[in-house]
């Protein structure tokens, strides 16, 4: 019966439809989108860029642009004030690392206690190239047959 | 031979990186204020709202700053040992966190008192400059306004006992 067949994918479709509206709607929802901000858009850029690269330190795995709690909106607010004090975004994130450690930023500086933490992708990627390099040259020196073997 | 020994030693070190990281707490982050001055600071005082409590009230002698607020679950657990403290002399400032006033004067009444004046800080400002980030939070501040230790989370003797009492008796012993 083609018209039941046709109701049937009708169907289908609706539902596959109607998840995904409810999947956007969730995402959405979670989104949590931080209101306040500056009227002048060069500043609320500035602004939000900021944001995102501050650590929530009771949430830890959030910026503070994304978490909802309350400390969050504190530090965001503390981010407002000194920007229009006139501060820079290393200022802030030096005056936020004075009081909470580096750990805040989720960007931290070059030095003694982070060295390892910046120079480990470098360290890894030519240790890698470094193994590969000895393989490669071991292999070349190996006659074909060998390998048919 | 080399073939068999860098994976042992990668292995190694990965471990020795691992063992580490099952005794550490990520949540509690160290300061980066210990050793340093207390951050100035003048606020109105809870119990007598015209009054005010402040870093110079707390210079002079060995104080602690405890960070509270009636929604903070844990800071109802160390209050009974908060209070065991103020019975046997440390004087306890309160810093009163984002609270409201009428429930911080209730939780006191109900359960005691162990501050010599709390601080009431209402938007957080000052708890942003002492970078607290989670109640309760305990400072060990020195008669020089020197901040000497930092516990996050709830207080108790054996944190007292290992970690705030050892140093104001070395303070004391130099003297």
């Amino acid at each position: 019966m083609p018209a039941l067949t046709r109701l049937r994918a009708l169907a289908r479709g609706a539902s596959t439809l109607a998840m995904a509206a409810l999947l956007a709607l969730g995402a959405a929802l979670n989104a949590q989108d931080i209101v306040e901000g500056f009227e002048d858009p060069e500043l609320d850029a500035r602004y939000r860029n900021l944001i995102h690269e501050i650590r929530c330190m009771k949430c830890q795995n959030q910026s503070i642009a994304e978490s909802p709690i309350d400390q969050a909106a504190d530090i965001r607010r503390q981010v407002r004030v000194l920007m229009v004090d006139g501060l820079s975004d290393a200022e802030i994130r030096a005056y936020l690392a004075e009081r909470y450690g580096d750990f805040i930023n989720y960007r931290p500086p070059f030095k003694p206690s982070t060295w390892l933490l910046w120079s480990a992708p470098v360290i890894l990627l030519a240790s890698g190239a470094f193994v590969f390099a000895r393989v490669l040259r071991e292999r070349m020196g190996q006659p074909l047959d060998e390998d048919i073997d | 031979m080399w073939r068999y020994a860098i994976p042992a030693v990668l292995l190694l070190v990965l471990g020795a990186f691992f063992y580490r990281g099952l005794y550490l707490n990520p949540t509690v982050v160290e300061s980066p204020l210990i050793g340093k001055p207390a951050p100035e600071f003048t606020l109105p005082d809870l119990e007598n709202p015209e009054g005010t409590v402040g870093t110079e009230d707390i210079a002079g002698r060995y104080a602690l700053l405890n960070v509270w607020a009636t929604w903070c679950v844990e800071c109802r657990h160390e209050h009974d040992f908060l209070l065991s403290l103020a019975e046997s002399g440390m004087p306890i400032y309160g810093l009163n966190w984002k609270d409201e006033r009428a429930a911080a004067l209730e939780w006191l009444d109900v359960l005691g008192d162990p501050y010599v004046a709390s601080a009431v800080d209402e938007i957080g400002d000052v708890a942003i400059d002492y970078g607290v980030y989670g109640a309760p939070e305990t400072f060990l501040i020195g008669p020089d306004l020197t901040i000497l230790a930092k516990h996050i989370g709830p207080l108790s003797t054996p944190i007292w006992e290992a970690r705030f009492a050892p140093l104001i008796e070395s303070h004391h012993g130099a003297r």
